[in-house]
């Protein structure tokens, strides 16, 4: 008995042809980015670094997040500048 | 000339390391002198599969890190006199595989050998790397599910770029195993069939390993597939790809769904 034939008297819709092609897609989109360098690791990077030449930063507090959207995508840069940073610096030194 | 050939996944419990008994003991059982290396460190069960695991003393961290001599580490099968075990630590860390120690080993046992089977462990983390780094060979070991199909093509990648023999200018030659394949539910549309796998990732196969309790079986016992049922499905697809990787043309058998009526009733009871 074919595949279509058995699929149509069980009343069942088949599951290979949805994971077939939903990997199609992904792989597609995964193998685009292979050996690009990490774009949020380099912006990281280089806000960082632009920003601590002006004011003191603790480097685990700054959040680059990239969400993508269907029509944009928006690019969050989150960095927590601390009031006393510098006089705990002090202190502890 | 002696080949490197690694098994690897990416993904965990694929069946890498039974496929390295094996096909290890495929290769032997045809006359060639094999060692299969275990590259997971701190997990190491290749032992457990092949049945050695009291005879572990030293293992390739110990060879790596020159405590122990290489000859000390390897372990003779005590079924097939050609056929040896390289087994990992199972104390140390991952990072003790230094590039430049695995390099020696490897150079070593291709001196000593025909095949060097590599075990690689799940992941793409040091050991996955180090496990592939020197391979001419790669068998991919995929299950017919989307998981596995995509971590599988990020190992693909990762054998395209970063292999020595990519770094070279030169072709990992890659292989694709498919195994737990279940052709009653590929035939009920359940599961990608093998044509999907292979068309998506671009890669010749090996050869398909049908799902079987002979499997679980041999593992229980300690013995490689091939050897524990030698006339079971998977011995028999096992020995196929074997062959295949010495070059020989074989024709591929793609499991068929047994539709005889005690098969029927059996599934049915088990269902």
């Amino acid at each position: 008995m074919s595949m279509g034939l058995l699929r149509l008297l069980r009343g069942k819709k088949a599951s290979a042809p949805v994971a077939r092609e939903r990997l199609q897609i992904l792989l597609a989109h995964e193998r685009g980015m292979r050996g690009q360098p990490d774009l949020l690791g380099v912006l990281r990077e280089e806000i960082l670094a632009v920003v601590s030449r002006h004011v003191a930063l603790d480097p685990t507090k700054v959040i680059v997040r990239l969400e993508r959207g269907d029509e944009v995508s928006t690019l969050e840069v989150d960095i927590e500048v601390p009031n006393d940073f510098e006089r705990k610096k002090a202190a502890v030194a | 000339m002696a080949k490197v050939l690694v098994v690897t996944s990416g993904k965990g419990g694929v069946g890498k390391t039974t496929t390295t008994a094996a096909l290890g003991a495929a290769l032997a059982q045809r006359g060639d002198k094999v060692v299969v290396v275990d590259f997971d460190v701190g997990l190491r069960n290749l032992d457990l599969v092949m049945g050695a695991e009291r005879r572990v003393v030293f293992d390739l961290i110990n060879v790596v890190q020159g405590v122990a001599k290489l000859p000390q580490a390897l372990i003779r099968d005590k079924r097939l006199e050609n056929l040896w075990l390289l087994p990992a630590s199972q104390t140390r860390d991952k990072d003790a595989l230094t590039e430049e120690g695995v390099g020696k080993v490897i150079a070593d046992l291709r001196s000593r050998f025909d095949w060097v089977i590599c075990d690689s462990p799940a992941g793409i983390e040091r050991g996955a790397s180090m496990a592939m780094r020197f391979a001419d060979e790669a068998v991919i070991v995929t299950n017919p599910e989307v998981s596995s199909v995509r971590d599988s093509d990020r190992i693909i990648g990762m054998l395209d770029s970063k292999t020595v023999r990519a770094e070279k200018g030169e072709r990992v030659e890659k292989h694709v195993l498919i195994t737990r394949y279940d052709p009653s539910r590929a035939a009920r549309g359940e599961m990608l069939t093998i044509d999907d796998i292979l068309e998506i990732l671009a890669t010749p196969l090996l050869g398909i390993i049908p799902e079987s309790q002979d499997v679980l079986k041999a593992s229980n016992v300690g013995t490689p597939v091939t050897l524990s049922n030698a006339d079971g499905a998977p011995a028999l697809a096992y020995m196929d790809a074997a062959k295949r990787l010495c070059g020989e043309n074989v024709t591929m058998h793609v499991p068929a769904e047994r539709r005889g009526l005690m098969d029927r009733l059996l599934r049915r009871r088990a269902a």
